[in-house]
């Protein structure tokens, strides 16, 4: 991928103030954001949290109520049609013709693009080729298994030759082999120079494609980097155990705030409680030894890696009761922030 | 053609210039022909569907209509004909509903293509299959005993409006479609077109309904359009004008609806 750009370059994405409502609710919330180009963006954020917004805003399907985008420095709203010749989309669905077979998908949208008839033959015949359809590309789409059908939808956002490549979602509902199969096929497009927007919920997935992600919720930007930063912030561990007699969970829940420092959520009138224990093991040591120590029975504990949710509760609106960790740069204690 | 030491976008190349509108509506028509020929619940569909109603028409309720002097079979066909469309063009709305609810519209949006392109592809399928519907409507009513009153040129003339009515019925089912949240929306909206078929003149004579209904059924576009189908088979020409008028007027208010749609869809 080139990483170098002229610095006179207009970014891939600048927003500024960009709001989009749909009647009442407001999907994006005067957000901000800058990308430099010659990245992989992931945005990355909960169901609702107006990454689809984001895409189609980009992709000059929905008219922001405020604020200014611009892709590549042209306007999306007074200049729709220039940013339409630098993207290609393909959004959550395979907007794919079933009745039609792989290749007469592809020539069509190719012409679509603004191809002639030879120009678009070659770019379909290019894209067969690349993203392995060859055997089934003079079949009809309808017959294609999901990951096939989701590589032909990726194949018809490129036969354009985009400069931008939008990915709405681009692994859900896949099976595990076909979602890697669609990673091969970014990752090598990255590395041909193409930009690339995709939005998910999977952290695994951005951690694997994005240069840099974007976590977004209720329509705001929340955090932003690369993905190693980011990481250190959320991708804290979780203690978490479960009391023989539910009247000890405060106790342990205790026990629990006092040896991470974090802290800890209980489940009310029940037995469970958790708290983020960035130390990993030692910390679960030290917690089973205290434990011990009180005479708290327990009938199960364990460290585990910290959900989505969890995540996502770092950065977002939970920020008061759940502190994000971050690594001290300047050494001594361990500080804590909370997210905004 | 493709070496493998070229970028994908190397291989492709960029278009230098988006996709005119005729090229673009070709591509656009061209799509949804082939899902309507692919697709035999719709192309064989439609042609049983209207088989069916004009059977029922001419077989079961005829018998008990009255028409006056000439034959139930020679006042329905004609108009049936005529109207067929407000039965069969449903799957047009729905077509565009699934469209948009399937993702596959937010694509074309996304492509440099202008938004009139996505209307005049649209009509310029769906007025085809349209015609498909009303030509194998008028062979099954001369199968079922209709017979030209007038000269041949005078069929000719009165099925060259039914093609007119046609596009004109097609471009107000794409704005349903267009309008409606899902496909079933879309079913559901086009159910109105059923009112206007039927408080017309096109299947019994507007006379015969209640005097507070016929009101409606005169002033509603249906009924001046199929009397100028049924005038013109005989020679005449009243109502064609009024009809092409309304007509007219349709297609002026109903395509930029369609085309604004589309550019805020």
């Amino acid at each position: 991928m080139s990483t170098e750009t002229s610095p006179s370059a207009p970014p891939l994405l600048q927003a500024r103030g960009l709001t989009v409502q749909f009647g009442k609710v407001t999907a994006l919330d005067r957000l901000e954001l800058t990308a430099p180009a010659g990245r992989v963006l992931a945005i990355l954020g909960p169901n609702g949290a107006g990454k689809t917004t984001f895409v189609r805003t980009v992709a000059t399907l929905v008219r922001p109520a405020n604020g200014e985008l611009l892709v590549y420095g042209r306007d999306v709203v007074r200049d729709p049609g220039s940013v339409r010749r630098e993207i290609g989309l393909a959004g959550q669905f395979a907007a794919v013709e079933p009745t039609m077979t792989g290749r007469e998908n592809l020539e069509m949208t190719a012409r679509l693009f603004g191809h002639g008839r030879a120009a678009a033959r070659r770019a379909a015949a290019a894209v067969i080729d690349r993203l392995s359809l060859a055997e089934v590309a003079d079949r009809r789409a309808g017959t294609y298994s999901g990951g096939q059908r989701r590589r032909l939808d990726l194949g018809a956002s490129l036969v354009g030759g985009p400069r931008l490549l939008l990915l709405d979602e681009p692994t859900t509902g896949l099976d595990p082999v076909s979602r890697r199969e669609v990673w091969d096929a970014v990752r090598t497009l990255a590395a041909g120079g193409t930009d690339i927007l995709l939005t998910t919920h999977y952290l695994d997935e951005a951690d694997e494609l994005a240069d840099e992600v974007v976590v977004i919720d209720h329509g705001r930007v929340v955090a932003a980097g690369p993905p190693g930063e980011l990481k250190a912030g959320i991708g804290r561990d979780v203690i978490e155990l479960s009391v023989a007699d539910p009247a000890m969970v405060g106790a342990a829940g205790q026990i629990l705030e006092r040896v991470t420092l974090n802290v800890a959520r209980l489940e009310p009138g029940g037995r469970h409680a958790s708290v983020p224990a960035p130390g990993g093991l030692p910390e679960l040591s030290a917690v089973i030894a205290a434990l011990r120590d009180a005479s708290i029975a327990v009938d199960e504990i364990g460290l585990r890696r910290p959900t989505l949710d969890e995540a996502f509760l770092a950065l977002t609106g939970e920020a008061a009761r759940i502190p994000v960790a971050v690594p001290d740069t300047t050494g001594g204690n361990r500080t804590y922030r909370s997210a905004r | 053609m493709t070496t493998t030491h070229l970028t994908l976008p190397q291989a492709i190349g960029r278009p230098v210039r988006p996709p005119r509108v005729t090229s673009a509506s070709g591509q656009i028509a061209l799509r949804a022909l082939r899902k309507y020929v692919r697709t035999p619940s719709l192309c064989v569909m439609a042609v049983v569907q209207s088989a069916m109603f004009l059977f029922s028409f001419r077989y079961v309720f005829g018998g008990a209509i009255h028409v006056g002097t000439t034959s139930y079979v020679d006042f329905l066909v004609p108009s049936y004909v005529a109207t067929i469309v407000l039965f069969t063009g449903g799957g047009v709305a729905v077509a565009v509903a699934e469209d948009k609810t399937a993702g596959f519209t937010d694509r074309l949006l996304s492509l440099p293509v202008s938004r009139s392109a996505l209307v005049l592809g649209r009509t310029i399928a769906d007025s085809l299959t349209n015609v498909w519907s009303i030509l194998t409507t008028a062979a099954f009513g001369f199968a079922f005993g209709f017979r030209l009153p007038g000269s041949w040129e005078d069929g000719l003339a009165a099925f060259g409006l039914c093609v007119g009515y046609a596009v004109v019925f097609t471009v107000v089912f794409v704005v349903m479609g267009l309008f409606a949240p899902n496909a079933q929306a879309a079913q559901g909206m086009s159910l109105i077109a059923f009112v206007f078929a039927f408080i017309s003149s096109a299947y019994v004579p507007a006379t015969s309904m209640p005097g507070w209904l016929q009101p409606f059924s005169k002033y509603q576009p249906i009924t001046p359009m199929v009397d100028a189908v049924r005038s013109l088979l005989t020679g005449g020409s009243s109502d064609v004008g009024l009809a092409l008028a309304w007509s007219v007027l349709l297609v002026v208010v109903f395509t930029p609806v369609a085309v604004l749609r589309y550019r805020r869809a």
